[in-house]
């Protein structure tokens, strides 16, 4: 009777952790197949564009001429996001976790996760509302006192839809999203580390430098890819604030167009081989995110030092 | 005597080289009025002063500190400032979004846009409307129903394959060629654009059912394909910052790993879970393009997922904006679209707060 | 103790569910349903079932109208319509994914060739549902309306004329006061049936101008400010002083619109104008028996014509599989082409109703559909 009550529990235990582990890797290997039969169907269906008569796609010039200026246009209006929805993102989270008076931050931080929540038709009709109107002035003194930097050169438009503007929704977009996922890390820096820091008479900074920082750089760096995730392929946003065209230089005229806005915009109307080639846009953009995520996972794997479950 | 005197200069030292408190003030108050000279110069706005101001006062405030107390309190005070500086900056513009909503929804939340739905409302209803100046027929009532259908079958799916997966990825698969495929793949996953989601699951079904099929459950595959990477990424990060100790010491205790992860493990990390689901609810909930190729486009209330068409609120907003159903007055459409955008707002929230509660339940109490 | 909690977040979850769907109904009006029960309709018969269609987006308001008064009518049938756009309509159409479709071009060969597969050895037939007049906006102080010959405003689109006060407009408007506002060209980004009747027009009536060939897509050589769908176009042109787009007639509100050079005259845009220019356009040729596709003459000179005009069609099987859908198709398709719901659309959209004439030959086409042996 004894050794029974003794015995159960230990065999439950152990076929409890074969099924456990069983299904989680289960879960992965579901995520891969799903991951494999969407890349399948991306290249079934792009299939026709890469052997049609290059005179047939759009433009005359085969596919590759056509997609070019838009994957260019992608890049810039996701590192225009990056660029000012990264530091911004980090600083607003340290801002939450180690700066606000502990009261406020919760609710610094509700109102942030929230953000994160608007769909996207609401930042894109905001866009061209309330932002772009106000980005035309600026555009335009842009246009007349630095006009000789290439990307500021005029004629500066005159409804303010352009990449710029759009890069900076995207950003507002991201931001929310580098936020809230920073911040929980930063709050989860083990408080020794953190009171350590201070008793050695490190200020503010340098503890946040020398033990917070560290310890979350592979999360920030998820953080940003996810944040970059979206600002690739977002569509309605751009489709809507953007005034796209061809491939210019400039950050504020109108031109320029994303991948994602080009599929956004033409697929209710396309058929045929047209169709093809807006899916065959969607898979470059996967190759691109594709790249993007093996650099971040080059600067993650320098610091897997710190991660807690090594 | 001399005990006295040493106790003075300890204090003295202690205190010496800090800037009185009132000296972050004189700074702010010269940035003020410089900021104002210097932007009337180059043709005065009240944006250019502010942001010229906060400039001269971030660059004074840190000469002052370096000179007073020197280079790492300095620092120190910049960090601090531009930490404040990016959070204003931030919250201008989310602040302006926010307030654009409240300000065309609030005047759509009506009896009758919670509690009907688009059945029978046509152009010319509106029409009436407008002339008459009679309130706004018409609601979003089956919206709100299939966005909370369709989100909720799209979580039912993607949160137990992520949290699994993030499992696997922590716990199981450390250091295996597998994980790392994973964990790549996933991220690559991120960047799938939401439209070909929508079109990968409206394929599959098209293969399985027969071409044309589209209800609420269609939607929500097409969500999880969107859903999934974001909850195993988020979740990823909170397991992986679970301190080995809490691991190591249940293991000393005799308890069994899996039981470890759902009784350690997981409820350390719930919060950051939570926090991590309802982002990639959030991220989703709004998604209009795979909804419009896989849940169809309806005016009337469907309560199955299983069949017919659905509408959420994302693709009546984009059709209230895009196709007004008046094209003569589209002010109760738009009216209508900003309402539905401020109710998807406020169902965000309130999920995100059931979301903190049960959290909160779970979770083991910490020092924050 | 954790059974508990894990029952209380349950409890606070369904509370919020229940109180959240508690009530709400389908009935938007407030009204009761005319003639529920006593169905009759233009065929004649009460029809039941689900029809779906899915199509171009120009007719999803009419579609509205269509459905609602066709469901009073008949009070067992629902349609449903997704207005995915008119290439996702065909593609799903010929895929056998919907019953009908909304187009605003008709049934290419190859289209036609791949509906024989779905809809059995004759085909598909196109019916024009919506006929929709596109306006040549502008927003121009002061000015309400404009005399505009076809080459004038292919210029001007093609940006070769810059200001309002260049002599080729001013000729045509001797009587207006035209400032030397420049002009800004506002053109869909989004590929549309407006854009390529538009652009269509322009081909034809101003060949010499306009040399490229009318597309969905505005073409490149002449890209300038855009905006997204028709709302987008004109909310941008209302907000630009000097801008000039073409929109849907029923959409560009207060701003000022063109009287297009027909003939020796200008012709205003109205309704009537734009059924005048389709029943004088010449059906396709080589086309299936009851297949209704027209040829529009952009280049008429048909007086009280106005040629700028979007015709939206209705594509059906002339085959269907079963009794039940073959009654509820030919029961949707009358309703929709019958005085009634061309005069529901045109209450609702704005759109110009069939003439008298192309309603019996779609009416003959209707009755055509019938069970496939």
């Amino acid at each position: 009777m004894s050794s029974n009550l003794l015995k159960t529990p230990k065999d439950r235990g152990r076929a409890g952790d074969k099924i456990f582990s069983g299904v989680s890797l289960g879960a992965g290997i579901l995520i891969l197949v799903i991951l494999f039969s969407v890349a399948m169907f991306l290249v079934v269906q792009a299939s026709p564009v890469f052997t049609a008569d290059p005179e047939t796609v759009t433009g005359g010039e085969g596919f590759a001429a056509y997609i070019f200026p838009i994957v260019v246009g992608t890049v810039i209006a996701a590192a225009i996001a990056l660029l000012i929805a990264t530091p911004v993102g980090i600083l607003v989270a340290l801002f939450i976790s180690h700066y606000a008076p502990r009261r406020l931050a919760r609710i610094f931080g509700y109102v942030v996760d929230l953000l994160a929540a608007i769909p996207s038709v609401i930042y894109g009709a905001w866009g061209y509302l309330v932002l772009a109107p106000q980005m035309s002035t600026i555009f335009t003194w842009l246009a007349e006192n630095l006009g000789w930097i290439p990307i500021f050169a005029g004629p500066a438009s005159q409804t303010g839809k352009t990449i710029l503007t759009a890069g900076i929704v995207l950003a507002v977009m991201v931001i929310p999203i580098i936020t809230s996922l920073s911040r929980e890390i930063f709050l989860q820096t083990p408080n020794l580390h953190e009171e350590a820091a201070l008793a050695m008479g490190a200020t503010r900074w340098e503890m946040v430098r020398m033990a917070v920082l560290p310890f979350a750089r592979p999360g920030i760096v998820s953080a940003t890819m996810l944040g970059l995730g979206r600002a690739l392929g977002e569509t309605m946003a751009v489709a809507l604030v953007l005034s796209p065209g061809l491939l210019s230089a400039s950050l504020i005229s109108s031109g320029n167009q994303t991948i994602a806005a080009e599929i956004a915009l033409n697929f209710p109307e396309a058929f045929g081989l047209r169709l093809s080639e807006l899916i065959a846009a969607g898979l470059v953009l996967f190759v691109i995110t594709l790249i993007v995520n093996m650099i971040a996972r080059l600067i993650i794997s320098r610091s897997k030092e710190f991660s807690g479950a090594n | 005597m001399a005990v006295d005197q040493s106790i003075q200069r300890r204090q003295s030292q202690l205190t010496r080289g800090k800037l009185p408190s009132y000296a972050v003030w004189v700074v702010l108050a010269a940035a003020v009025i410089l900021g104002a000279a210097l932007s009337s110069l180059i043709g005065f706005s009240v944006a250019g002063w502010a942001v010229i101001s906060a400039i001269v006062f971030v660059i004074g405030a840190t000469l002052v500190t370096a000179v007073a107390e020197g280079g790492r309190k300095a620092t120190d005070r910049l960090v601090t400032y531009l930490v404040y500086g990016a959070f204003i900056l931030a919250l201008i513009p989310l602040i302006s979004v926010l307030w654009t909503v409240l300000e065309r929804g609030l005047p759509g939340l009506s009896y009758n846009f919670f509690f009907t739905s688009m059945n029978g409302i046509t152009g010319a209803i509106d029409n009436q409307t407008v002339e008459d100046g009679t309130p706004v027929l018409g609601g979003a009532y089956h919206a709100i129903i299939g966005t909370l259908q369709i989100t909720f079958w799209a979580t039912l799916i993607s949160v137990p394959i992520g949290l699994l997966t993030a499992v696997y990825l922590v716990e199981y698969g450390q250091g295996k060629s597998l994980t790392r495929a994973i964990t790549f793949f996933v991220d690559v996953m991120t960047g799938i654009p939401s439209i070909v989601a929508g079109l990968f699951a409206a394929a599959l079904f098209a293969l399985l059912f027969g071409p044309g099929t589209r209800m609420g459950f269609v939607a929500s595959v097409a969500l999880s394909v969107l859903m999934i990477p974001v909850v195993v990424r988020a979740t990823e990060e909170m397991l992986k910052i679970v301190p080995n100790e809490l691991r190591e010491a249940s293991y000393a205790l005799g308890v069994r790993k899996w039981r470890t992860i759902t009784r350690v493990v997981i409820p350390t990390a719930i919060s950051g879970i939570a926090s991590g689901v309802t982002l990639s609810i959030a991220r989703v909930i709004g998604e209009t393009a795979p909804i419009l190729v896989t849940a169809g486009f309806a005016t009337s209330i469907n309560w199955s997922a299983f069949s017919g068409w659905m509408s959420s609120l994302p693709t009546y907003i984009y059709y209230q904006i895009l196709t007004p159903t008046s094209p003569t007055s589209p002010d109760p459409s738009t009216q209508r679209a900003w309402a539905a955008a401020l109710l998807l707002i406020v169902m965000v929230m309130i999920l995100n707060l059931a979301a903190r509660f049960i959290a909160g339940l779970f979770a083991p109490k910490t020092s924050r | 103790m954790k059974a508990l909690r894990i029952g209380r977040a349950a409890a606070v979850v369904s509370v919020a569910a229940l109180a959240l769907t508690a009530c709400g109904s389908d009935n938007a009006t407030g009204e009761t349903p005319a003639g529920s029960g006593a169905a009759s309709t233009a065929a004649g018969t009460a029809v039941s079932g689900t029809l779906t269609g899915i199509g171009a987006s120009s007719q999803n308001s009419a579609m509205e109208a269509w459905r609602t008064g066709f469901q009073n009518l008949n009070s067992d049938a629902m349609v449903q319509y997704s207005p995915d756009g008119s290439g996702a309509g065909r593609e799903a159409f010929l895929a056998g994914g919907a019953q009908f479709a909304g187009s605003d071009a008709y049934l290419d060969e190859d289209e036609m060739e791949q509906a024989m597969e779905v809809c059995g050895p004759d085909g598909a037939i196109d019916i024009p549902a919506y006929i929709s007049p596109i306006a040549i906006a502008f927003n121009l102080e002061g000015v309400e309306k404009m005399n505009l010959d076809a080459p004038t405003i292919a210029q001007i689109f093609k940006g070769e004329i810059t200001t309002w006060n260049d002599p080729a407009i001013a000729d045509q408007n001797p009587d207006a006061e035209l400032p030397d506002t420049p002009i800004t060209v506002v053109h869909r980004s989004d590929e549309s049936g407006t854009t390529e009747n538009f652009t269509e027009y322009l081909a034809a009536a101003a060949a010499e101008d306009w040399t490229d060939e009318a597309s969905g897509t505005w073409p490149e050589a002449y890209l300038s400010e855009n905006a997204k769908g028709t709302s987008g176009v004109v909310q941008t042109v209302t907000a630009t002083d000097g801008a000039i787009t073409y929109a849907d007639a029923s959409a560009v509100g207060e701003l000022g619109t063109v009287n297009v050079k027909v003939g020796e005259e200008y012709t205003e845009l109205s309704p009537e104008a734009a059924a005048r220019a389709v029943e004088v356009a010449t059906p396709v040729e080589d086309r299936p028996e009851m297949d209704m596709a027209l040829e529009l003459e952009r280049d008429t000179t048909e007086s009280g014509a106005y040629p700028v005009v979007l015709i939206s069609y209705h594509i059906y099987c002339t085959t269907y599989d079963s009794q039940e859908t073959v009654d509820l198709v030919k029961a949707f398709g009358s309703y929709v082409i019958s005085e009634e719901g061309q005069a529901e659309a045109e209450a609702s959209t704005g759109s110009a109703p069939l003439s008298e004439s192309l309603r019996e030959q779609a009416q003959m086409s209707i009755d055509s559909i019938e069970v496939a042996s």
